[in-house]
């Protein structure tokens, strides 16, 4: 395409009464030769958009600057088609006219060089392209259980087709077993049917769902709208081609025989909840030791959960599912007393109402306590020493059966983990030396639990199942969304994601049938999904110039690029989220957007003046995340803050797509120092592409180097986590940093 | 195999009633998918109660930080129009054919509205702030919040002196028009999504917890203003008597949750809530005595971490009890907090210098339109409504932000359904 160039500053909102509009279009005029450079009053009026379309019309303007407000604002006004129209804002209005001098020399420096950085970046960008490539837009849904069968029959109600995976001979999992369901609508206390065999059947019957039973999944390549998927039933293996995927492989019990201490093991008749609710659902509640009702059970809450020993979360559904029991054990004998210990009874929301109705049975005794012993005592019963009760003393307390309230372990595989034992696995055998070897092989050993574990056996380079996060879930950990995991195009829903009862599971289940059904829809546009959803860019590989480093291929946080023998990335563009920390991480700079590039930025350095040493005007670059800090830094204009006015910012799409060598160039063309602005990181991660942040922070180390070689003091470079509600603090870093650039002194490397 | 369906052939829009993150999910996620969405918000600003909040619990993040990307993903996408100060007035139809009748309060603030800030500089006229629950004031004509979206400042035209015009004089871009008036439009829809959201319980109505009667009793969403650094102290958490640091905080939980008296459920949220609001104390007071009096500590899931981590880092006293009385001493304006150890087995007063009550969850169901169904304790209830009727959000249960956002979402995919059940029918 040939660029016509036109420049337009806004002068409204009191810019023009702090910087000098007529002297920066003589910039974007003289400098960069714009062809047409306007100022107007009020831009984002009528008037001042006509103007543009005019440009456009009259003139066949195609790539434009606009300097007036931050891009957060008046988006409709300036967004234009990005396949026909290069758009590129300046923002002097909250990082300039708001929270600087008026009619400053410096004020007026920075105001153009914003200028001349926008008109670089447009100079550099390139039209985008709206892709369409052949998508399925079938579902597919792994694990035949209440979570997965909801997903299912959701999808198919939307029009899509699902593919339904389940590695039992029959579907339903769990629910297969429960004999009632937990109360689900008004007044809240009755239990409900299980309802499991009308929905499986009617996901049998559904035309558009295929269901494969007694199935595992052997093999998944590809990507988001183009998975191929090998899917092995008693033994054939059939090929699918699917578009999306949702994890919904549930959970399992605690394992028993860790809870020795709680008597399991001791006694037939200290039995797991889920050994209960099979035996209620069997017909009839018998003690297994000698087949008899029991006349007494006593429950033992958080069996495992809550315990650092065993399982450090809670299992939110233990509380509930023996209150469910304990109605159980009156339907079959309502003499019988039940006795339940507990840490605290957990009935969130409307199941409040289901407790205060178990404890307003007469028989039901609940009570706050620790169970410190489980005994056979001589006539058959068990005794339960109970210590630490609300009644202010220890209880010994005689019953028939003692039930322990188990928690849920998820079915999930820590793909990163499986990825780590079959690379150390391999590294024992093949190591350089015979040290390496042999921690490769301690190192296997640990991760030895992980083998065979695999699920959905993707072939990511990365590792072939979802990576988890805490405790083994593979939960996206943000509060905001949810259903994001690091695999574009997988969602895991149900118990395996967090513990939860079958009504939320449900829930659960659709939530993430519509972010797969979201999934193949965007990738059929060509648009990125979350954060950057419409995004049409795509990262391209200019793979001559790749030396195999394979950089790249490690820290794509959602592990996009798979691998050849040699270790040249393939890229699969549908797995990218646009967020650019391969673009980051690629020392040789073969990464780039048509919007965003190692280029481009470096052209925007370039083009900001360097003033000589003797006017004792420091310059100090600042790369921001354009999700979190550059929205900080637009409030603190809005709230008219001050800072230094020698500071450049250039935000980024995410920290992690920080390339050293911007680093390298701007200090060695004189810059003073550089600032880094990105989320928080570590386990309660703010990062929007979960490991950027903290990839950026690992890339500065080798900085260090480059300030060593350019014998640069180190503190030229500073990194912060900031988060978007810290606008109040960033003015001042930035001025604290100021004042210590302007102690250190200029950079010796200014004027070359 | 047939290859699967879409939403091709576009079918009438989904309504969301209700602007906070339940509506904004399930407005964003359809969209996402193909769907047109009519949002239709209350109040002047999207993002609702979250927006009001200093930080989420778990990760003791700013809920600014995923409202921006919504509030971009929302921008970009063409296919969802926004109504604000908006109230769906009737409703009339069947599933995958409804026709709302949308009511919209004037602005009296244009989308030519730059942000500039001239007519908040020249109002003299001033306003209480609801966004901060009465603790401040704003001028008559005000932005919500710094972020917030729509980015247009808004009128309260009742707080205005008679005749007065000084922000439309002060405004540069002809952006305000005094003389709006109200209006009516008709919004087509194929499902309805309720996400109308909550309010905090009255705390007034717990008459023995003292709150309206004494000045150091504040409610929790009373603190996250406090704490918030855009708050009415600018994030310093103090008494409102004096405007000092108390010398000791807190907490008492199921303040009306859990009582038959007030409101029988659990409003769920309130024990994270307050083990997140002792971590702003404790970050502003290193030795503060900090206590909750609580019945059970409710957190549910990978929450126990947050409570194990905060009850062991933060210094934290437990005391597992209902508060039976409070009483202010008038010098001081401490109060004597009467309640029952139960794990001691007796009742106990103690001088506490700011108390916070956990007051709970009720349900924005007001002005619904009929063929929602209500359980017994006002929650929309989430089978038995009518055809194409959607309710997300805690308008249906008391949940937190994560459960919302879940919710939303699969709020989305029924809105769907009935998208694209209305364009294969209609």
């Amino acid at each position: 395409m040939d660029k016509k160039l036109a420049v337009y500053i806004c002068s409204g909102c009191s810019i023009g009464e702090t910087v000098d509009v007529e002297k920066m279009a003589k910039v974007a005029e003289k400098e960069y030769k714009a062809p047409i450079c306007r100022v107007h009053p009020c831009l984002c009026g009528k008037e001042g958009l006509e103007l543009i379309q005019k440009d456009m019309a009259a003139e066949g303007v195609n790539t434009m600057v606009i300097a007036a407000c931050s891009p957060r604002v008046k988006t409709a006004a300036f967004t234009f088609d990005p396949t026909a129209v290069i758009a590129e804002r300046v923002n002097i209005r909250e990082h300039v006219a708001w929270c600087q001098k008026p009619k400053d020399e410096d004020t007026q420096m920075m105001a153009e060089d914003y200028l001349r950085m926008g008109i670089v970046k447009a100079q550099k960008s390139e039209l985008l392209e709206a892709v369409s490539d052949p998508i399925s837009k079938t579902i597919l849904v792994v694990g035949g259980g209440i979570t997965g069968i909801t997903s299912a029959l959701e999808a198919a109600a939307a029009g899509y087709e699902v593919v339904l995976v389940e590695k039992q001979p029959q579907l339903g999992g769990f629910m297969s077993f429960v004999k009632n369901r937990l109360p689900q609508e008004p007044p809240y206390q009755g239990l409900e049917p299980n309802g499991i065999a009308e929905k499986i059947q009617q996901v049998l019957y559904n035309p558009k769902v295929k269901v494969f039973t007694s199935a595992k999944i052997a093999r998944t390549s590809g990507q988001p709208g183009q998975f191929d998927v090998t899917i092995e039933a008693e033994g054939k293996a059939t090929e699918v081609r699917v578009g999306a995927i949702v994890m919904a492989t549930g959970w399992k019990p605690y394992d028993a025989a860790k809870l020795g201490h709680l008597g399991y093991g001791l006694s037939p008749d200290v039995v797991t909840n889920v050994e209960f609710e099979k035996m209620a659902a069997s017909g009839q509640i018998k003690r297994p030791s000698d087949g008899k009702a029991p006349e007494s059970v006593l429950f033992v809450q958080c069996a495992g959960s809550r315990d650092k020993e065993h399982l450090p979360y809670c299992s939110s559904v233990c509380c509930l599912a023996t209150l469910k029991h304990a109605t159980y054990i009156h339907e079959q004998n309502a003499d019988a007393k039940v006795f339940i210990v507990y840490k605290d009874m957990r009935t969130p929301a409307q199941n409040e109402r289901f407790y205060r109705f178990a404890q307003d049975h007469p028989l039901n005794f609940l009570t706050k306590g620790e169970v410190a012993k489980v005994e056979k005592s001589g006539d058959g019963k068990l005794s339960v020493s109970v210590t630490n009760t609300l009644l202010g003393e220890d209880l010994l307390i005689p019953v028939d059966m003692v039930v322990l309230a188990a928690g849920m372990v998820p079915n999930s595989a820590d793909g990163e983990a499986i990825r780590a034992f079959e690379d150390a696995k391999l590294k024992a055998e093949k190591g350089d030396s015979e040290s390496q070897r042999a921690d490769a092989a301690k190192k296997a050993d640990e991760l030895k639990c992980h083998q065979g574990t695999e699920i959905l056996n993707l072939t990511y380079r990365q590792g072939p199942d979802l990576p988890v996060l805490r405790h083994g879930f593979p939960d996206s950990h943000f509060v905001c969304f949810p259903y994001e995991t690091r695999r574009t195009g997988i969602y895991a829903a149900g118990c395996v994601r967090a513990p939860m009862d079958s009504l939320h599971a449900e829930d659960d289940a659709l939530g993430a049938a519509m972010k797969a059904v979201q999934s193949v829809e965007l990738a059929s546009k060509g648009k990125a999904v979350h954060p950057r959803s419409q995004d049409l860019s795509f990262p391209s590989f200019f793979l001559q110039r790749c030396t195999q480093c394979k950089r790249c291929t490690e820290e794509c946080p959602f592990g996009t690029l798979d691998e050849d023998e040699k270790g040249t990335p393939k890229p699969n563009p549908y797995r990218c989220r646009r967020c650019g920390i391969c673009m980051g991480a690629c020392p040789e700079r073969i990464i780039s957007f048509k919007n965003y590039s190692v280029d481009m930025i470096a052209s925007m350095i370039k083009s900001i003046e360097i003033p000589p040493e003797e006017d004792e005007k420091p310059r100090v670059l600042v790369f921001m995340c354009e999700n979190d800090a550059y929205p900080a830094l637009d409030i603190a204009g809005m709230n008219h803050v001050m800072y230094d006015p020698c500071v450049r910012i250039i935000p980024l799409r995410c920290l992690g797509s920080m390339n050293i060598v911007w680093i390298a160039d701007a200090l060695s063309s004189g810059f003073d120092g550089v600032m880094l602005f990105g989320c928080k990181y570590g386990d309660d991660y703010q990062c929007h592409f979960a490991k950027g942040s903290e990839l950026a922070n690992r890339r500065l180390d080798n900085v260090k180097e480059t300030l060593q070689r350019l014998q640069l003091e180190k503190e030229r470079i500073e990194v912060h986590q900031l988060a978007i509600n810290e606008y109040d603090k960033l003015p001042g870093l930035i001025n604290k940093f100021m004042d210590l650039i302007r102690e250190i002194g200029p950079n010796p490397y200014k004027g070359f | 195999m047939a290859e699967s369906g879409g939403v091709e052939k576009r079918g009438k829009p989904v309504l969301v009633m209700g602007g906070g993150i339940a509506g904004m999910t399930a407005a964003i996620e359809s969209a996402e998918a193909g769907c047109d969405v009519v949002l239709v918000e209350k109040g002047p600003y999207l993002g609702g109660r979250v927006a009001r909040m200093n930080q989420y619990f778990p990760k003791l993040c700013p809920p600014t930080c995923g409202l921006e990307i919504n509030f971009q993903r929302l921008k970009k996408n063409p296919g969802i129009e926004v109504l604000t100060l908006a109230e769906v007035e009737k409703l009339s139809g069947s599933p995958g054919a409804y026709e709302a009748t949308v009511k919209i309060a004037p602005r009296f603030v244009t989308d030519a509205c730059t942000l500039c800030g001239a007519c908040e500089q020249a109002c003299p006229a001033e306003r209480t702030n609801d966004f901060d629950y009465g603790l401040s004031k704003t001028k008559a004509i005000y932005l919500p919040f710094k972020m917030a979206y729509p980015a247009k400042y808004v009128i309260e035209r009742t707080a205005c002196p008679e005749g007065c015009k000084a922000c439309q004089d002060a405004c540069t871009y002809n952006a305000i028009e005094l003389s709006e008036k109200a209006r009516t439009i008709t919004v087509e829809a194929s499902a309805v999504v309720a996400a109308t959201g909550w309010r905090p319980y009255d705390a007034a109505k717990i008459d023995n917890l003292g709150f309206g009667r004494c000045a150091n009793v504040i409610t929790n969403v009373m603190m996250e203003r406090f704490a918030a650094p855009d708050g009415p102290t600018k994030g310093s958490i103090v008494r409102p008597s004096d405007s000092k640091a108390p010398a000791s905080a807190a907490f008492v939980q199921c303040a009306g949750s859990r009582d038959e008296n007030h409101l029988p459920y659990c409003s769920a949220v309130c024990c994270s809530a307050s083990l997140k609001q002792a971590t702003y104390l404790r970050a502003q007071y290193p030795e503060m005595p900090i206590t909750i009096y609580y019945i059970d500590i409710r957190t549910p899931g990978r929450l126990e971490d947050f409570y194990q981590k905060v009850a062991e880092e933060q210094k934290i006293r437990l005391v597992k009890g209902k508060v039976a009385k409070v009483e202010e001493d008038a010098a001081t304006k401490d109060l004597l907090v009467t309640f029952e150890d139960v794990l001691a087995g007796k009742k106990v007063a103690e001088k506490v210098g700011l108390l916070v009550l956990a007051t709970g969850i009720v349900p924005n169901t007001e002005g619904l339109p009929e063929g929602f169904k209500k359980d017994d304790f006002g929650f929309l209830a989430r089978k038995g409504a009518k055809g194409g009727f959607i309710a997300a959000g805690c308008v249906s249960r008391p949940e937190e932000v994560s459960a919302t956002v879940q919710d939303g979402t699969g709020a989305a995919l029924k809105a769907l359904q009935s998208v694209v059940r209305s364009a294969h029918h209609g």
